[in-house]
């Protein structure tokens, strides 16, 4: 098998989707958390504020699910396939949150009379919270492994994936987008909004470690196939402590008032629990309940290495562009929300 | 009903409605890319209150665009499992380059586009509008490519057999320039010009018969004229080039679009008519000969029947193949008939004297919105019964894992949901037309009372767009 820089290009396409839904996460994760914080705030001028915050970057935010969803397509169709059909309730009920999302950011200004927008942020806050839960919902589950058999197909029955430990995951997964949401919000306001905001990012904070705990105990104690690689490499274990010292950060930035560093702890935070998430998997992207010689890998779900090697060109080409114009877009609303006649 | 029948529900349900809003982006791009450049030349204010007007408008119809949009792709996952292994490898790249080079493109510049008025320099947000424009015909480039595969499979071979055979890549560029990928970008770009620029000539219309802001309405009309004219004409040429490639490469499709059974020759080409598929014979009024002119200039060229393709490979639906085609034939003949005469009367000066025309145009927006519908269904259930022409069945694409009776609860889902965005839409776009233009000039206005206000108690504000 060719490789590149020591690795076989299957391996390198998995790098890649991986550090998309990072990517995902860290951007759409802290806009997803401003929604589902939303009802937290009183006053109009507040909600406009913070929806103003996101305003100009959540759509661009959501690319990264279209590039991560893509990726995965075109790189593993096999797992692509063999996932969203394993899921279908959760994945559709997550594609109509989305769009309740998207319309009600969109709707909620269009209109002054106060009963319709109250309507748009229940319908804002809720789906929020509902995408959010599914995305986690559905990890969860993707970690305890899946009854496929050997042609990728789900046997198990239409409503499974509630179980308690992808309940867990999903909960976890709102608690620190819900942090990581205030967080960013915290930076991009100011006066009475920006206190009330100092004290929903402690609650949030608080909220959030004591779910990781609860979930990583839970992991290392009864699901022993998600600790298995760390246990067997020791430097591996510098990964989860990094973590620790992240979430560690998070905290301490908050409480020095430095919600920028505090930002970027966090974001490190998610990046680093993918990474776990990753080492653990690897060479696995989707574990068979059924029969451990069904599980779909890395090699035997991969596209041919010709197309890995045009995706890996493609990426190559797009992803210093999309980050250009990223940063440029953040760099051109940097500071705080300034509400004017364009704005929600 | 199978979940195949549901599932083709689905997919043609959730694209369909997903496709009123990504031409109407594409071509109001290209319009507010006109009158925002002609701000930028002229200095002249009113172009600016053309810009952002639009953009108002715009943003309504991007938003909806992008959440249906994001349905699609994770359909095809879920109800489509054995079509998503089988193409993965080939259709994955150009979804995936629509992804990253065109999507992220357009949602990027979208909001500075949106809210950079007042934070970059107007040749920079025009860089934004331009830049949104062409994201979104990129868009429709990678993923128009992705269907054209779909229609004329090319570059790629076939390995594995039975439950693991699967398309694989071998020329990445003979995959995208498949033999019908540029006529058919072209198509769509042009269609997509037409539906943006009937909606400004719609709105404008409205504003010229109801005597309001008649500057702004008799400028944003002339500058959609001119676009509109340009692409109905070009369609007439694009469309017929795609025809050809058509009967190049899947004769029964366009057989079936001209209920043309038995190989003959000279072959008509009916102006309307009905076919009686269960007797094979299609009834209306034709042209003599006028098939075979079009696809090989020559009167008396033999075109292909659709007795020449086995049953079981033909359209099921071929009365609604043809029934789509000759509409989506007639509503563009309509659109060129009205630009042409309505250009004629601009040139003349009269045609703002004329009611009933500008009344025609008020309703015109809905010419290009079906005719799009029409073409994509032509093109959809011609294909038919392949998922992949020639290469893979429909019914064979399938989610094995999934139920009918999820199917159901999705769609009932998506329908709810989109009737209602369907209302919310409608009502908006109203609004925000006989809001007109000076909206946001009174909102600024309104904002110093609404200051006041706020002593007051909660009283609701007029402010966003």
């Amino acid at each position: 098998m060719a490789t590149f820089l020591g690795l076989d290009y299957a391996t390198w396409w998995y790098l890649v989707v991986g550090a998309s839904f990072s990517g995902y996460a860290i951007l759409d994760g802290f806009d997803l958390g401003a929604g589902a914080i939303h009802l937290f705030f009183n006053k109009e001028e507040s909600r406009r504020t913070a929806l103003n915050a996101i305003g100009p970057v959540w759509d661009g935010n959501e690319v990264w699910l279209v590039i991560g969803g893509g990726a995965l397509f075109a790189g593993f169709p096999k797992v692509y396939a063999a996932v969203f059909s394993a899921f279908y309730i959760p994945f559709m009920v997550f594609l109509v949150a989305l769009i309740t999302r998207a319309i009600s950011i969109e709707f909620r200004s269009k209109e002054p009379m106060l009963w319709w927008r109250k309507a748009w942020d229940i319908c804002y806050c809720g789906s929020s919270i509902l995408v959010t839960f599914a995305l986690g919902l559905i990890l969860g589950n993707c970690l305890l492994g899946l009854p496929i058999d050997k042609n990728g197909v789900y046997q198990g029955g239409v409503f499974d994936f509630l179980n308690p430990y992808a309940v867990m995951v999903g909960v976890t997964t709102l608690a620190l987008f819900m942090m990581h949401g205030a967080i960013y919000l915290v930076m991009k306001t100011e006066k009475r909004l920006y206190t009330k905001l100092t004290i929903i990012v402690k609650n949030m904070t608080i909220f959030f470690v004591i779910c990781i705990l609860l979930l990583s105990f839970y992991t290392i104690l009864y699901i022993p196939h998600l600790s298995h690689q760390i246990k067997s490499h020791v430097w591996l274990f510098g990964v989860p402590v990094i973590m620790v010292l992240a979430i560690a950060n998070v905290t301490r930035s908050i409480s020095k008032q430095q919600y920028l560093k505090a930002f970027f702890s966090s974001a490190l935070t998610i990046s680093l629990l993918l990474v776990i998430v990753a080492i653990e998997l690897y060479p696995n992207l989707v574990l068979s309940s059924l029969n451990e010689d069904w599980n779909l890998t890395v090699h035997n779900a991969s596209s041919s290495e010709k197309t890995l090697r045009i995706l890996l060109t493609i990426a190559a080409i797009g992803v210093p562009l999309v980050a250009s114009y990223t940063t440029f877009v953040f760099w051109t609303f940097k500071g705080k929300v300034k509400l004017d006649e364009m704005s929600y | 009903m199978s979940v195949e029948i549901l599932s083709r529900i689905q997919f043609a349900f959730t694209i369909s409605f997903h496709y009123i809003y990504p031409p109407l982006s594409i071509g109001l791009g290209l319009v507010m890319v006109c009158m925002e450049g002609m701000y930028l030349k002229t200095g002249n204010k009113l172009y600016e209150t053309m810009t952002k007007f639009y953009t108002r408008i715009f943003a309504l119809i991007f938003g909806i665009g992008v959440a249906t949009g994001i349905v699609m792709e994770f359909e095809f996952g879920t109800n489509w499992a054995v079509y998503s292994k089988y193409v993965g490898d080939v259709f994955g790249s150009a979804l995936s380059a629509e992804g990253i080079f065109a999507f992220a493109l357009e949602s990027g510049f979208l909001g500075i586009l949106l809210f950079g008025w007042n934070r970059v320099k107007p040749r920079t947000h025009f860089l934004a509008t331009v830049m949104v424009t062409l994201g979104s015909m990129f868009s429709a480039i990678w993923i128009v490519v992705a269907n054209s595969w779909q229609q004329t499979p090319a570059g790629f071979h076939i390995v594995g057999s039975g439950m693991d055979a699967r398309a694989e890549i071998t020329d990445f560029w003979a995959m995208v320039f498949n033999p019908s990928s540029i006529d058919r970008v072209l198509h769509v770009w042009v269609g997509a010009f037409l539906a943006g620029s009937f909606l400004v000539l719609s709105i404008s219309a409205w504003y010229l018969l109801h005597k309001k802001y008649i500057e702004f309405a008799k400028s944003s009309f002339k500058i959609a004229l001119v676009i509109a004219f340009l692409s109905s004409w070009a369609q007439l040429f694009i469309g017929d080039r795609s025809a050809k490639v058509v009967a190049h490469y899947q004769p029964a499709k366009l057989a079936a679009m001209e209920g043309h059974f038995d190989t003959s020759a000279p072959a008509p080409m009916y102006l309307f008519g009905w076919v009686d598929q269960q007797h094979e014979q299609t009834h209306g009024l034709s042209i003599p000969g006028g098939l075979s002119f079009l696809t090989y200039g020559d009167f008396h060229a033999p075109v292909q029947g659709l007795r020449a393709t086995p049953i079981g490979d033909r359209p099921g639906q071929v009365n609604g193949v043809f029934q789509v085609y000759h509409l989506m034939i007639t509503l563009g003949t309509l659109m060129i008939l009205l630009t042409t005469v309505a250009a004629f009367w601009l040139r003349r000066d009269t045609l703002f004297d004329k009611p009933w025309v500008l009344r025609i145009f008020v309703w015109s927006v809905l010419l290009p919105q079906l005719a799009n519908q029409a073409g994509w269904f032509t093109a959809e259930m011609g294909r038919q019964p392949w998922v992949v022409y020639g290469l893979l069945r429909t019914s064979a694409a399938l989610s094995e894992a999934v139920k009918a009776g999820q199917v159901i609860f999705s769609l009932i889902l998506f329908v709810l949901v989109y009737i209602g965005l369907f209302a919310l839409f409608v009502f908006l776009l109203n609004r925000k037309i006989t809001h007109g233009p000076n909206w946001a000039a009174e909102e600024m206005h309104s904002s110093m009372h609404r200051d006041m206000a706020e002593h007051f108690g909660p009283t609701g504000e007029t402010a966003g767009h």
